[in-house]
């Protein structure tokens, strides 16, 4: 299988600041890709530099085949790109915003007509095309962003923080667009930090501090935990851990979930639980994320 | 140019919806020629005067009559004191008072000088200028008057030195000749810079420049997407300034107007660069609009618009040197009040292209630097 995202120790750095430091990132064609990250861990920079509009400190990468110091331009028309904040111009209406993004992609007359009634459609903005941007919900905006951004069929699709502040409903719906788009062929890279959304990707990377701690499968990342994840059910979740941490029970990880306490726990240390009774549980990406970035942590400050 | 073309049609389309924009680009030539051309006026007369007339003798008459005739002097109170005097001067009810001695009449039968004092309210320079250089001439000539009258010698055969002045270019001092084209040059500059550099930190604030340079468009596509509308704004502008100043104050056009157009399209890339420079340090439009500033208040100062170029020491003349329409207020007034042709322009032309290169090159290099 060939990679439509390839990386070599790709560094940026600002000043004396990492941004992002000697990542190896591999994205198979056609796959949706799950870049998770706090927010300032790098996330954007990598894209930024992926797309060819920042120059890496050092590394270097290929997208689409494309090499990303030297063939930027290439790497321009076969890219999409939509950020968080929907660039689209609010004195404008969809259309004149789809026309005008038609035009920066450089198509013409029937295959732009097509595709512009494509957009419409697939976005579900046939009746306001004639809409002023600015009178739009944040669930239409995104889909006229995303529509705006693959409007030329991009074979690699970057999505930074695509579904910040957006309804729920809306959030199924972009999903279901982009299940299709990839369905079709196209590669996308999408930025989040809402963990559930992890879930909807083929791979996933974990991005903290500028550095790539964990990548594969969600299904991987989950196994790849060390120890069980435990719900002890109880009325009083903060003095049920109290008691825990006097029994001087090693435990990796604790937070305390809807009323119940979950654990990470090794499983050597399992017996000494029997006094509460507890169900082992299969973890969250969101347990992953936090047992990554705890473990990364602790590398970190040693 | 199909990138080119969808660029030109969003910024028209944008700049069609901004409806108050447009329409402050278009009243704000209107709104700022009638009022300096109308409000402004360098040449002070009609100075609200006190007299204090101590002799009260024919010839204190005849001086005073001297000093109203120059029409710089308004004779508004006659007071009895000094003291008077200068309550007059001190509330501002007065800007001048003249103070007659009680010995006027004595001295000029004995041909003695008698001290005639002029009181002028300096706090306003350029009033206080006019009123001594006419208070000054009016002593000189009733002098020359009476002493020529005492010797019996005619009027005209006094003056062995006949200077004849001819003021050329604008021989009844119209003020409006002098502000119109000056006004034209601070209108384009103002709206020029800003709005260029308010239309690129827009986009960048709104994040659609981000997402603009990840498209295939190249940075000089963008450039000229992004000046051309304006260039054509720059000539509206330019026209409705130059159809005022025709038909509201008669302002005579001398030389070719083709030529004043076509020069014109230099200031107008020289304003727009200037514009481009500053978006690509301003982050927020807030910062753009006082960088504008930064460049509005030495162009207005130091271009000579109002205030003569001749006069300032050389660190600010020389600066001076530095602003485009410092060249361009030469070449408006050159040709429309000299009707001077391209051959005396040459010197501003290449000063301008210089300008428009130097500012060009620095803003694209910044330019793509910002964006890393």
């Amino acid at each position: 299988m060939t990679l439509a995202i390839d990386t070599q120790n790709l560094t940026c750095r600002f000043g004396d600041f990492t941004a992002v430091d000697k990542i190896n990132l591999k994205i198979k064609e056609g796959n949706i890709y799950g870049f998770l990250g706090p927010n300032g861990s790098g996330k954007s920079t990598t894209i930024r530099m992926l797309c060819g509009i920042l120059t890496p400190t050092s590394g270097t990468g290929q997208v689409l085949g494309f090499d990303i110091l030297q063939e930027q331009e290439e790497i321009k028309k076969h890219i999409g790109y939509m950020s968080q904040k929907f660039s689209l111009y609010a004195d404008m209406t969809v259309r004149e915003n789809l026309e005008f993004y038609a035009g920066m992609y450089s198509l013409t007359g029937q295959i732009k007509k097509e595709r512009m009634q494509e957009m419409l459609h697939m976005a579900n903005l046939e009746m306001k095309e004639n809409s002023l941007t600015a009178t739009l919900s944040g669930g239409i905006k995104q889909r006229l962003a995303l529509g705006c951004a693959i409007l030329h069929r991009p074979k690699m699709l970057f999505l930074d923080e695509p579904t910040g502040g957006v309804d729920p409903k809306s959030r199924r719906l972009f999903w279901e667009i982009i299940y299709n788009l990839a369905a079709q062929g196209t590669t996308i890279l999408v930025t989040t930090h809402f963990m559930d959304e992890a879930e909807h990707c083929d791979a996933v990377g974990f991005i903290y501090a500028g550095k790539l701690v964990a990548t594969g499968t969600t299904g991987e990342l989950k196994a790849s935990i060390s120890g069980k994840l435990l719900s002890l059910k109880s009325e009083d979740s903060l003095a049920l851990l109290a008691q825990i941490q006097q029994a001087e029970i090693p435990y990796e990880d604790a937070y305390i979930f809807g009323k119940d306490l979950h654990i990470l726990m090794a499983d050597k240390h399992l017996t000494r639980l029997q006094n509460w009774p507890y169900e082992i549980i299969a973890p969250t990406m969101e347990d992953v994320f936090v047992h990554y970035i705890k473990f990364q942590t602790k590398e970190v400050t040693k | 140019m199909i990138r080119l073309r969808a660029l030109l049609v969003k910024e028209f389309i944008q700049m069609k919806r901004d409806n108050i924009t447009l329409a402050m680009m278009v009243m704000m030539p209107i709104a700022q020629l009638l009022v300096f051309g109308f409000a402004i006026n360098t040449d002070v007369k009609h100075l609200k005067t006190v007299v204090f007339d101590q002799s009260l003798s024919a010839e204190s008459r005849d001086l005073l009559t001297g000093f109203t005739a120059s029409e710089y002097f308004d004779i508004k109170y006659v007071v009895s004191s000094f003291e008077a005097v200068n309550q007059k001067i001190e509330s501002g009810d007065a800007k001048v008072g003249i103070i007659i001695p009680p010995d006027l009449s004595a001295n000029l039968k004995h041909s003695r000088a008698t001290p005639i004092q002029v009181i002028v309210d300096a706090s306003d320079s350029t009033s206080a200028s006019s009123a001594i250089a006419t208070a000054q001439s009016v002593g000189q000539l009733k002098s020359q008057e009476l002493l020529l009258a005492q010797k019996g010698i005619s009027a005209s055969a006094a003056s062995l030195y006949n200077i004849r002045i001819r003021a050329w270019y604008n021989q009844d001092f119209i003020t409006a000749y002098y502000m119109v084209p000056g006004i034209m040059g601070i209108i384009l500059t103002m709206t020029m810079v800003m709005i260029m550099a308010m239309a690129i930190v827009r986009e960048r604030e709104t994040g659609t420049l981000e997402q603009l340079i990840v498209t295939p468009l190249k940075t000089y596509e963008l450039m000229i997407g992004k000046i051309i509308p304006y260039i054509i704004i720059g000539y509206m502008q330019a026209t409705i300034a130059l159809i005022v100043g025709i038909a509201v104050f008669n302002l005579p056009i001398r030389g070719s107007i083709g030529l004043l157009y076509g020069l014109t399209s230099f200031f107008i890339m020289a304003s727009l660069t200037l514009g481009v420079l500053i978006s690509s340090l301003a982050k927020t439009q807030m910062q753009a609009m006082q960088m504008s500033f930064f460049i509005f208040m030495p162009s207005i100062l130091l271009s000579g618009f109002i205030f003569p170029r001749d006069a300032m020491p050389t660190l600010f003349y020389a600066l001076g040197q530095l602003l485009p329409l410092t060249y361009y207020l030469e070449i408006l007034r050159g040709i429309i009040l000299k009707g001077n042709s391209i051959t005396l322009l040459w010197g501003q032309i290449f000063a301008l292209v210089i300008f428009i290169a130097a500012t060009l090159g620095l803003a694209i290099k910044k330019f793509s630097k910002t964006l890393d």
